[in-house]
């Protein structure tokens, strides 16, 4: 019982980080159907934030265990959130714009970015780095005499959470989510109605850059950051974004998690690697009985 | 002429060029370059070889596969297995010894025959390629999901080969090659005819794709790349051809890996990371999608940029990667030959004795190569 629930909680914790890693494709991939290939390198980008707060500023300002406080690692959240959103708001307006409808060569000029952003962190340092996380973060819950649930990863959980409700409620209940619901709805009848498609189109893929740096704060909880990262990150969260059906929150969020389970369950049972193997497969055999995904959109484009 | 074949030339123009690079290939770099020079041109010649697949797909079916380095990694290995086997002998490869193995496993039985090794180094990409796209296209997934798909496998395969350990020697790879059909390796004659094998096998490849984009099954592609609906209004089934398409460019690279193998020495996951699939793309962007010289172009090109730099200034060359990728698809969406062409086409039409209606012949469409539609 207690391996199944501790599965269970792994399989969760796993379906956070990959949720938190596939929420800004949701926004990017799923809203304005562009391929964000630099999405990892945003990871990437964001994780290196959170490095410099705890490393550098923690420091100097609070001393030298200031980073332990974790008062820096807090701030670095939104602050990755901010800069890798204008890092967003800078490749939508410079580059994005040119390639609406065309998703093929948008993947390729995303990629050719990417590049060049792990490339900049590597001629930073090309080793791994550890980022010190706060005192607070350590150790676990025990739920019972022999299991116990590290607060780290109760953390992401819990960031997951905040982030979808923030999303739920930018979307849905303010007025630029409704606007950017219209657009994506029929972007003609939205232009005709005073909406500014433009500054949509932006706002909503700085977000999703944004997102994606929520998403690298987190993963320095979990181990060493590097300028490879989100290599390894970003084909998992596409895998979600797909499963999930594109242009769908819900959707997203029921994938992660189903994928989490799933991915936990399968290498208990066979391999690590052979689980991950398998989990694709069954994504496949998916696909051929819902092409759309769990919860497609209905639009007769 | 008739305007359902816009690529009918004369004789001479059509196999003069061909037969010039021949020529170039196979008797004056060999006789100006050093054996090292010349191996490593041999490399990039399989490289040219895999773009050619991907450009049938990519530039001619506008699907966008992201597992060409898979394909020809798979080759690679199946090739790559029966090299480690002859040099081991009667004995097991010796890596296995490191994991306990006192069995060849079943897996390994094949590869004891050359013959049988080559069919599958391009039978069993063909066949992994038709499996997952007739999965695929059966549910009409299209698009940007196919490529999605495709790397995804390419990346669940790397990790499936990493993790098996005890049957192809994990991360390391394959390594212990010493000869092949029983002539050594590194002797400058088996290498020499390594290379000339390439090249020749190259120019094959080259043809049946020549072949094959002038027949009606050529002209489907490009119907399919299109308008792939109409395609199937008009009676033809998208799934037949896009998977028979997506089986061809995968045994072509599949071919290519086992051409590359003996001239490597070594085959390892590290090649069939999704990095080195995404790479065979920039091959044929900057070459030119659509055109089957771009593609054996840009292959050389890029490869002999890449080594060129990145011996001199490793750290600048993922730079100029990365400006290729964004370039190439801002700039010059038609990459090299595409760009010569449009020249030409400019001269032509500013001649002043040319009548329009010659100047103008049917056109296939090559603006909207990715395949995507503006919305």
């Amino acid at each position: 019982m207690e391996v199944v629930l501790s599965q269970i909680f792994n399989g969760l914790s796993l379906g956070s980080i990959l949720l938190l890693a596939a929420l800004g494709l949701a926004f990017s991939f799923g809203l304005m159907k562009v391929i964000n290939m630099a999405h990892g390198e945003f990871i990437m980008v964001g994780a290196y934030v959170t490095y410099f707060f705890q490393m550098f500023l923690a420091p100097a300002v609070l001393g030298e265990n200031g980073a332990k406080e974790g008062w820096f690692f807090i701030l670095s959240i939104p602050a990755a959130f901010l800069i890798t959103g204008a890092l967003g708001y800078v490749l939508e307006m410079t580059l994005i714009r040119r390639l609406y409808g065309l998703p093929l060569d948008t993947l390729l000029a995303t990629w050719g970015i990417g590049l060049m952003l792990q490339q900049i962190a590597r001629s930073y340092d090309s080793r791994n780095v550890p980022v010190t996380s706060p005192d607070w973060l350590s150790g676990g819950l025990w739920v019972s005499e022999t299991l116990s649930l590290p607060y780290k990863r109760l953390f992401i959980i819990g960031l997951v959470i905040l982030c979808i409700i923030g999303i739920y409620f930018y979307l849905y209940r303010s007025s630029q989510g409704r606007r950017t619901r219209a657009v994506m709805q029929n972007r003609e009848i939205a232009s005709a109605l005073g909406v500014a498609t433009r500054r949509v189109d932006v706002l909503t893929f700085a977000l999703g850059a944004g997102l994606a740096g929520i998403a690298g704060s987190a993963l320095t909880l979990l181990g060493q950051i590097g300028p490879q990262l989100g290599t390894g990150y970003i084909v998992d969260a596409f895998m979600v974004v797909v499963l999930g059906g594109v242009g769908s929150l819900p959707g997203t969020v029921i994938a992660a998690f189903t994928i989490g389970l799933f991915n936990t369950f399968l290498e208990m049972s066979t391999t690590a690697t052979l689980g991950k193997v398998l989990v694709f497969v069954l994504i496949i055999a998916f696909l051929q009985w819902r092409p759309n995904g769990l919860m497609a959109l209905r639009s007769r484009t | 002429m008739n305007p359902l074949r816009p690529y009918r030339s004369s004789w001479l123009l059509d196999w003069l060029p061909f037969l010039v690079c021949g020529l170039i290939l196979l008797v004056l770099l060999p006789q100006s370059l050093s054996m090292f020079q010349l191996n490593l041109l041999g490399r990039f010649l399989t490289y040219a070889i895999v773009a050619l697949g991907l450009d049938l797909i990519w530039g001619y079916t506008g699907m966008l596969s992201l597992g060409q380095g898979l394909f020809f990694g798979l080759g690679a290995y199946c090739f790559g297995m029966y090299l480690n086997l002859e040099a081991a002998g009667k004995n097991l490869p010796e890596f296995m010894g490191l994991y306990g193995v006192t069995e060849l496993p079943w897996l390994w039985q094949p590869f004891h025959s050359p013959v049988l090794a080559i069919l599958l180094a391009v039978g069993f990409p063909m066949l992994v390629a038709a499996l997952v796209g007739y999965m695929v296209f059966r549910s009409r997934v299209q698009g940007v999901y196919f490529s999605i798909i495709t790397q995804a496998l390419t990346a669940i395969v790397a990790l499936l080969l990493i993790g098996q350990q005890q049957l192809i020697n994990g991360t390391n790879g394959i390594t212990e090659m010493r000869t092949i059909f029983g002539y050594k390796l590194s002797d400058p004659a088996t290498k020499m005819g390594l290379y000339v094998t390439t090249a020749l096998v190259l120019g094959a490849v080259f043809l049946l794709c020549r072949y094959l984009i002038r027949s009606r099954f050529g002209r489907l592609l490009v119907a399919v790349r299109d308008d792939e609906n109409r395609v199937r209004f008009v009676g033809y089934n998208p799934v037949v051809i896009k998977v028979c398409v997506f089986a061809l460019s995968a045994g072509i690279a599949g071919l290519a890996g086992a051409l590359f193998v003996p001239q490597v020495g070594i085959i390892a996951p590290k090649q069939i990371d999704i990095v080195a699939s995404i790479e065979i793309v920039i091959w044929v962007a900057v070459g030119g999608r659509g055109t089957l010289v771009g593609a054996v172009l840009g292959a050389l090109l890029v490869n002999t940029g890449k080594s060129v730099i990145s011996s001199a200034r490793p750290d600048i060359w993922q730079f100029i990667m990365g400006g290729l990728f964004v370039g190439v698809v801002v700039l010059f969406p038609k990459g090299i030959v595409g760009a010569i062409l449009d020249l030409f086409q400019r001269i032509r039409l500013s001649w002043p004795n040319t009548r329009p209606a010659e100047s103008a012949p049917l056109e296939v469409e090559t603006t909207s190569l990715a395949g995507g539609k503006p919305r």
